[in-house]
């Protein structure tokens, strides 16, 4: 709101002590806009695969050199981005149909939720032997 | 507009730190925010050392204390000091809350106490609430009817009153609206949360008949729509009440009577 001239503002992100489901919200925020940016990466892997040995050759050129480990990096991101998305949006369409809003327990599924985003992508990654 | 940063006559500088009261031997610092609308500069910090023993168990004792014993000039809302008014609104420990029901042995070290988050400040923690009354106004908070008045007073059901439990105990102390992101970056079109449950408490009401006229006005992307379940109002309301279930209620009315 609008404040008269001289007259500040109170303060605000700058002292709240945030709870779990302001962490995941704004989480949930950002994971869509990665989700964005991760799907134009795998797009342009496909396409360079889609367009033969020598286009793709040129994709593992880039993924041997110095450039490897950050796109190896983002698309470990990636995968934790989907996943807490996808786990994320579930618990949008639960609260959608109403249910779902006490305090604690929205604190302790945040948390849940983080956590099983990370376990996901550490799943896929280790257990799928890509690392 | 999300603005992350206070302007910068908005910040809040390093003030002073007042001395021990004489001979006090059990203190607690508390750390107040400061801003003097008649010399115009920036706020401040203040740090007071409240004598615990001589200073009831609430967090608004100790703002009495400090204003009784040590530094007059500190101004504060307060009005029925027992969670009835919604006077004592303000930011303690990083969270909205009312003074009067916030007990000092809640919190850890010193104790920071700031106005309402993101609203004009008039003095120290009085923060203007025009915005917030307004709002209030907007979604009309009263018996709206069209059948003739009955002879004696509009009658409902048990269970139908049973409906507005948990939404009539609101106090409008704006601890909720005031910790909500979404309202603080878009309070001008945002409606907020108390607002809105004060909303659904009349759409829930079996007596009141403007329900259809009271969903057209709330169906609108910004008054209702910008509440994207952040959740800081219902776990800051000093009375333990539901604001983010009250809307997702509304949104879900709004879903249904599309058929």
């Amino acid at each position: 709101m609008a404040t008269k001239p001289h007259q500040p503002l109170s303060p605000h992100l700058q002292n709240w002590r945030w709870h779990a489901t302001m962490a995941s919200s704004i989480l949930h925020r950002a994971t869509g806009v990665a989700n964005y940016i991760g799907a134009v990466l795998v797009s342009v892997w496909l396409v360079l695969l889609a367009a033969g040995p020598d286009a793709y050759g040129v994709w593992e050129d880039l993924n041997a050199g110095p450039l490897g480990i950050l796109i190896t990096l983002a698309f470990i991101g990636f995968t934790f981005s989907v996943s807490f998305h996808l786990l994320n949006g579930i618990r949008h369409l639960v609260w959608d149909a109403g249910i779902g809003f006490d305090a604690k327990g929205s604190n302790l599924r945040s948390i849940l939720i983080i956590g099983g985003a990370v376990i996901i992508t550490a799943g896929i990654w280790i257990v799928g032997g890509l690392v | 507009m999300v603005q992350l940063t206070l302007p910068k006559n908005s910040q809040v500088k390093k003030g002073k730190a007042w001395p021990k009261p004489e001979g006090a031997k059990n203190t607690r610092a508390f750390k107040v925010y400061r801003y003097d609308p008649d010399t115009g500069e920036n706020p401040r910090w203040d740090t007071y050392e409240v004598d615990m023993d001589r200073c009831g168990p609430m967090v608004l004792d100790a703002l009495f204390f400090i204003k009784n014993e040590i530094d007059s000039t500190l101004a504060f809302r307060r009005s029925c000091r027992e969670g009835i008014c919604g006077s004592c609104s303000m930011n303690i420990g990083g969270r909205n809350t009312i003074a009067c029901t916030a007990a000092i042995d809640d919190y850890k070290g010193s104790v920071t106490i700031s106005p309402l988050p993101h609203q004009p400040v008039i003095k120290d923690l009085v923060p203007d609430l025009t915005n917030f009354y307004a709002q209030l106004t907007s979604i009309k908070p009263f018996l709206q009817t069209t059948t003739p008045t009955p002879q004696g007073e509009w009658r409902q059901s048990i269970e139908d009153r049973e409906k507005l439990d948990g939404l009539y105990e609101c106090i409008l102390c704006a601890s909720c609206s005031t910790a909500c992101p979404s309202y603080w970056w878009n309070s001008d079109k945002y409606l907020g949360p108390a607002a809105l449950l004060q909303a659904y408490r009349w759409i829930a009401d079996s007596r009141d008949e403007a329900t259809g006229e009271r969903l057209d006005d709330l169906e609108d992307p910004f008054k209702l729509y910008r509440c994207h379940t952040i959740l800081n109002c219902t776990n800051v309301c000093p009375k333990g009440l539901n604001p983010a279930k009250a809307i997702g209620h509304i949104k879900e009315l709004l879903v249904e009577r599309q058929g």
